[in-house]
């Protein structure tokens, strides 16, 4: 069955709008309908309407239903979730609160740590220990959980979590309580911390295990009334939820780990990068996603973006790593800045321009805007510059006032550093990109990755306005501006292949591996994940990965190792060896021979394939489309106003092709084209700016420290 | 100079404090030291060609703030710039050319762009073991504390000093460890050498002296700024801490000007017999760190910052330990001189400054056989990094079982179950130890550990604020003093190796932070949260007056 053939709806609630995504025949339809915070589930099926309408057809014509949403995110940020309990082992009661003892900002001695999500009059423990190698030290004491059981209903507790120290390596006391729970408290929804994050480090383990089961009452509830509404509706098919993976879950499994589904959006818009990607035959790209308060930036290799195993939800302080609640689940890995259109511009006591994190979100909103900011933004800073047309913002729907960014930028920043508007908008602009442009090349060597060979991806409001420049910066040549970018994450759910993965920690030398113990983890791993994946799979073909992470003995960075597909054998420990020395090489340039090998965890992801789209054909070279005008735009590089012409992107056909500094309107947003860039409209609808020469700065080496040092 | 250039040169200087920021994360991720992989204890900096420090990582040890920074000076004294050649490399582990005791490595490289030095990277990092007696303060000088290296070249153009490498490798009792992080502490350096020339090659940079005047002469005045601001004047203050087996007692005088702050430690005691004394680029570093908490926290390490902020001491004091004094568990000292600094100017800015806290690590630094007999005595080596309460702040509670002011991070209970034949069984917080008050002190924690594999372990045990607990103040009550035992009742010194029974097991209460205020202006609902959470016990809950 081809893509087109079926009919697939996807939805995506977001904080302010819930997006609709139609694919009906070759046709898509797409519509943007405000969120229904007291049932989310009225927009959601308010918006399928529309579309349905729009394509006349019904709900019972929808072959697939894809849904992703950021409630899990939200009730955790607003504190929303049930009224939340853990169980810990006897002894180690704050280990949610004592979290890693550190300082997330070494110079604020007034720093606010995260706030619990259970306070610690909900924090019980019973006696029970196990050690590393899953050893019982302690046997559960049934009749202290019992006690518990009854504190809890007399504290009127709606979801409890259970963790126990070294829980991945033996969960049966876990899995006890949950019995003895359901027996004498059935109504309190329980999550284990060995089956929603079997991983050591008890502190992430139990904070992700009690992040569950905080939103888990209440996803459980908004998952069953949408299946009940879609029913009613004549929807009878299963309902697949996009994860933060970037894969897709069942219903039935995303009720019980709701957790999963935070970020599923950001993770949506990955997944359409990697799909305009692999249309373009593109095997490396960046996708870079501005919108109102942030930038996420991601790096995508062979069509698959690069996944992490950490997450930090609700940061105190916003961007600053450890100020949040770790969980610890599979991740599409991106780096998360507080750049965004309305980030606000201001001068340090160091006379320096800074940008962000905070943001002037849409009340007040920038300057421009005239509902009252007065604090210049980075929308003011593009306005000033001109690379806004006031009279098409946002297609008309919000009036500018580009008088008001002119005075926010002189008031705040061109008076304190004696600068002209434009100066100073043009300063608050390169600031704005440069730490994008850092940002994106340190996530990028953390990775062992030349950032300079990629091509980008770039879409949200406000980053066609800043992707040539920060391609400029980042020695980048091309960069794709994809048609619809303003609901590009529903499309990406359309997108993401139905998958589940799991991570155990099984703590392993690899000169005293224990074959046996070894494969009945991988093949217990395995059945799991495939019940999981095939129930979102239906009967498409499944594919398994099985991969190691390993470090050296007493090393802190691991490096994942891809194992073969089958139960290991002896002669496997050498290949992984070697292929553990060949990957630490490539990241460090050397391996230190002798160091004892070990293996802290085992990934096993099961997957469908992920849809390879056929290539693009390339259009046939048209004249380039008249300019409906043109505007005098400040160009960062040649560092003085230009006349830039304007070009309608909706009257550009497939190769048609503008030379650049020009601007391209439409209807979500505009495309700055710098003056080291041409543009042409590819068979795709895609935008694709093109470097004239070279860009600067020459190709970067990978990280490749360590030169010769001899043996 | 245009001003278009001046943005330009805030875009470099964002990019170089990147690229250091990077140098921090190679040396994170390929250390082997759990102590710099788990806790941060590393540093990293990139200098311009006179040795003055143009940027900084932020990481876990503001002891190294400057100490390193003054490190690179004496590099460049002793190996001309001139003579400096590509390939290059500099170590030393000398504690008053270093950062303060032998465990910490500081390597320096030369980097090169278009063929011309254009500055220098530098960083440091803890190794576990350096031979001698290992980590702890029992030394009686500085020979006894392990392999000491002078100023010397670790590569010459490129090509590996083996004989150093021999001798490092064959003092230690982790020679593949050390190594290893010797390598490592080499990689973070290179990468940071490489950016610096990727960034000058696409900014058409040939050297750095425009953008590190810019830096230095900002930094200088954002700081004299902030200075500026402050009351003028001379305040002082003394505290007095456990010692190795005396009290000492910390003075000193804290200046205000208008040129900047200088913190004289003129009062401190002498010296001690043991490993407790701090070489003065280490006090320094601590003391440094204390006033740009207070003044300019948001203004970056460099040698500008740095200049407006001065420190003396007398010769052989405790924070002024000369030469070859035991130096090994200098931290437990220099931790605690934010505090003595905050306490003279709180005086002059009340509304900044803390009660007095934990202040020095309280890590369990242990060491024993595993139940491999071949790996001898010492088959496990571990600092479980862990921390005791901060002192409360104004308007705000203190921060419990948290890193002040250090900035390394707690070690995970099954991370260290992993590499240790212990078994931990509590770690939980200490109620009633927060020092009572209208703003109350952070709690410390209760750790008990004992032997998994039935052997005996040792402890080298390096604790203060055991006979002195952290000081409320403004009626304020101290917070708990900290307690080393065992279990079975018997107490424990706060500082020196002691075997831990293989029946018995270890049980460390970290210290509480001071209060600040009266304990019965408390307000009532905060009291009956901590009341309800455990944090106080009804009977703790006295002293507010309820």
């Amino acid at each position: 069955m081809t893509q087109s053939a079926i009919t697939r709806l996807a939805t995506d609630i977001g904080g302010t709008f819930t997006d609709i995504v139609l694919e009906h025949g070759e046709r898509r339809f797409t519509t943007k309908v405000l969120t229904t915070p007291h049932a989310p589930e009225e927009a959601v099926v308010e918006g399928t309407r529309l579309v349905l309408d729009q394509a006349g057809i019904g709900f019972a014509d929808l072959d697939v239903f894809v849904h992703g949403t950021t409630l899990a995110t939200n009730a955790v940020i607003e504190r929303k979730g049930a009224r939340t309990a853990l169980i810990a082992t006897e002894g180690f009661r704050d280990v949610i609160e004592i979290a890693d003892e550190g300082r997330y900002d070494q110079y604020d001695i007034f720093i606010d740590k995260p706030r619990q999500l259970v306070p610690r009059e909900l924090r019980f423990t019973v006696p029970e220990r196990i050690d590393v190698t899953g050893k019982v030290w302690i046997d559960l004491d049934d009749a202290a959980v019992k006690k518990v059981a009854k504190a809890l209903t007399a504290a009127k507790v709606e979801a409890v979590a259970v963790a126990f120290i070294h829980s991945y390596a033996n969960s049966a006391h876990e899995e006890r309580v949950r019995e003895i729970l359901a027996k004498e408290v059935p109504d309190i929804a329980v999550t284990l911390s060995s089956e929603v994050c079997p991983e050591m480090r008890e502190y992430e383990r139990s904070s992700t295990a009690v992040a569950n089961a905080y939103v888990q009452p209440l996803m459980a509830g908004y998952l069953g009334r949408l299946k009940a509404r879609f029913a009613d509706e004549g929807y009878g098919k299963p309902i697949h939820l996009m994860t933060s993976g970037g894969s897709l879950a069942t219903l039935e499994t995303a009720a019980r780990f709701p957790i999963r589904l935070v970020e599923s959006g950001p993770a949506g818009g990955a997944i359409l990068a990697a799909y305009i990607a692999a249309e373009r035959g593109e095997d490396k790209v960046l996708s870079f996603d501005m919108g109102g308060t942030t930038a996420k930036i991601c790096l995508i290799h062979d069509a698959t973006p690069y996944k992490a195993r950490t997450f930090e939800v609700d940061r105190q302080s916003r961007f600053m790593k450890g100020s949040g609640l770790p969980v610890r689940i599979p991740v599409i890995e991106m780096v998360e800045i507080g750049a965004g259109g309305g980030s606000i511009a201001r001068v340090d006591t160091l006379k320096r321009i800074t940008v962000g994190p905070d943001s002037a979100a849409s009340v007040p909103g920038p300057a421009c805007y005239g509902r009252g900011g007065d604090l210049p933004t980075v929308t003011d800073a593009d306005v000033a510059l001109g690379k806004i047309e006031p009279a098409r913002f946002a297609g008309g729907a919000i009036a500018l006032y580009p008088d008001k960014a002119d005075a926010a930028l002189d008031a705040r920043v061109g008076k304190p550093l004696s600068l002209s508007t434009a100066m100073a908008a043009h300063g608050v602009a390169e600031i704005v990109d440069e730490n994008m442009a850092n940002a994106a090349r340190v996530h990028a060597v953390e990775r062992g990755v030349v950032v300079s060979d990629h091509t980008m991806v770039a879409f949200g409001g406000a980053a066609p306005l800043h992707a040539a420049r920060l391609a400029e910066k980042l020695g980048i040549a091309r960069v794709v501006v994809p048609a619809d970018a303003g609901v590009g994450s529903a499309i990406g759910f359309l997108r993401a292949p139905a998958a589940y993965e799991l991570v155990h920690s099984k703590f392993m030398r690899l000169d005293k591996f224990d074959l046996t113990e070894a494969n009945r983890l991988l093949a217990s791993m395995s059945g799991e994940a495939t019940g999981l994946a095939r129930a979102a799979a239906g009967n498409r073909k499944l594919t398994e990965t099985r991969t190691a992470f390993m470090r050296y003995a007493g090393q802190g960075h691991e490096i994942a190792v891809a194992l073969p597909n089958r139960a290991l054998a002896e002669k496997d420990m050498a290949k992984m060896r070697d292929m553990f020395e060949t990957g630490y090489r490539q990241l460090f340039a050397r391996h230190i021979p002798g160091a004892a090998i070990e293996i802290l965890s085992w990934s096993l992801l099961v997957t469908t394939d992920t849809a390879r789209p056929p290539l693009l054909g390339k259009p046939k070279a048209k004249r380039g489309p008249k300019p409906i005008g043109l505007r005098p735009v400040f160009d960062a590089k040649a560092g003085k106003m230009l006349k830039v012409p304007m070009y309608d992107r909706l009257a550009m056909e497939p190769g048609a092709r503008i030379e650049g500094p020009a601007i391209v309107v439409e209807a979500g947003t505009s495309t700055y084209v710098t003056a080291a860039f041409d543009a042409e409209i590819d068979a795709g609808l895609g935008l694709v700016l093109t470097a004239r020469k070279a860009a600067k700065p020459a190709a970067r080496s990978a990280a490749k420290p360590a030169a010769k040092k001899g043996k | 100079m245009s001003k278009l250039s001046d943005i330009e040169l805030q875009v470099m200087w964002n990019r170089l404090i990147a690229v250091v920021e990077e140098q921090a994360q190679v040396l994170l991720r390929t250390a082997f030291s759990p102590i710099v992989r788990e806790a941060g204890d590393l540093s990293a900096g990139v200098f311009d060609r006179e040795g003055n420090m143009l940027a900084q990582a932020v990481t876990g040890t503001p002891g190294h703030v400057n100490s390193m920074a003054e490190s690179v000076k004496h590099f460049v004294r002793v190996f001309p710039v001139e003579t400096m050649k590509p390939g290059d490399i500099y170590i030393t582990n000398d504690p008053w050319m270093g950062t303060g005791h032998l465990n910490d490595f500081v390597l320096t490289t030369p980097a090169f762009h278009r063929g011309k030095l254009v500055g220098l990277f530098s960083c440091t990092s803890h190794l576990m073991d350096i031979g001698g007696i290992g980590f702890g303060p029992d030394g009686t000088d500085v020979f006894m504390e392990g392999l000491y290296i002078p100023l010397l070249k670790l590569a010459d153009r490129g090509k590996l000093n083996e004989t150093l490498m021999a001798m490092i490798r064959a003092n230690t009792r982790l020679p593949i460890d050390t190594e290893g992080d010797v390598y490592s502490l080499a990689a973070c350096n290179d990468v940071g050498c490489e950016r610096l020339s990727e960034m000058m090659e696409e900014f058409g940079l040939k050297d750095l002296d425009v953008l590190s005047r810019h830096i230095l002469s900002r930094s200088k005045a954002a700081v004299l700024e902030a200075i500026a601001a402050l009351p003028q004047g001379k305040w002082g203050n003394t505290m007095t801490v456990d010692g190795y087996d005396e009290p000492v007692t910390l003075a000193c005088t804290v200046e205000v000007t208008k040129k900047g702050i200088h913190v004289d430690y003129s009062g401190t005691g002498e010296a001690s017999k043991r490993g407790i004394n701090v070489p003065l680029a280490y006090t320094t570093a601590y003391t440094v760190f204390g006033l740009a908490c207070i003044v300019g926290k948001d203004i970056p390490n460099n040698a500008g910052s740095l200049a407006p902020l001065t420190v003396s001491a007398p010769e052989n004091c405790i924070v002024n330990a000369l030469k070859p004094k035991p130096v090994a568990s200098r931290h437990i000292i220099g931790q605690m001189l934010p505090d003595v600094v905050f306490g003279a100017l709180r005086q002059a800015v009340p509304d900044r400054v803390p009660a007095e806290g934990t202040s020095c690590l309280w890590n369990l630094n242990v060491r024993g056989q595993t139940d491999e007999a071949g790996l001898g005595n010492y088959g496990f080596m571990m600092a479980v990094t862990s921390n005791g309460g901060t002192g409360a702040r104004p308007m705000k509670d203190g921060l419990s079982a948290t890193a002040y002011p250090s900035g390394v991070k707690g070690t995970p209970v099954e991370i260290a179950e992993s590499i240790t034949p212990l078994i931990f069984w509590r770690k939980e917080f200490r109620e009633d130890s927060g020092g009572a008050g209208t703003r109350r002190g952070g709690l410390g924690q209760v750790i008990e550990v004992g032997s998994r594999i039935g052997k005996a372990f040792d402890l080298l045990a390096a604790y203060d604020r055991i006979d002195h607990p952290p000081r409320g103040r403004d009626g304020g009550q101290d917070g708990a003093a900290g307690v080393v035992s065992l279990r079975s009742g018997k107490k424990l010194k706060g500082k020196g190796f002691q075997l831990i029974p293989p029946d018995d097991r270890l049980v460390v209460m970290t210290p509480g932070g001071g209060g600040i205020g009266d304990p019965a202006r408390r307000d009532p609902a905060a009291l009956a949260k901590d009341v309800s959470e455990g944090l106080v016990s009804p009977k703790g809950a006295k002293v507010y007056g309820g």
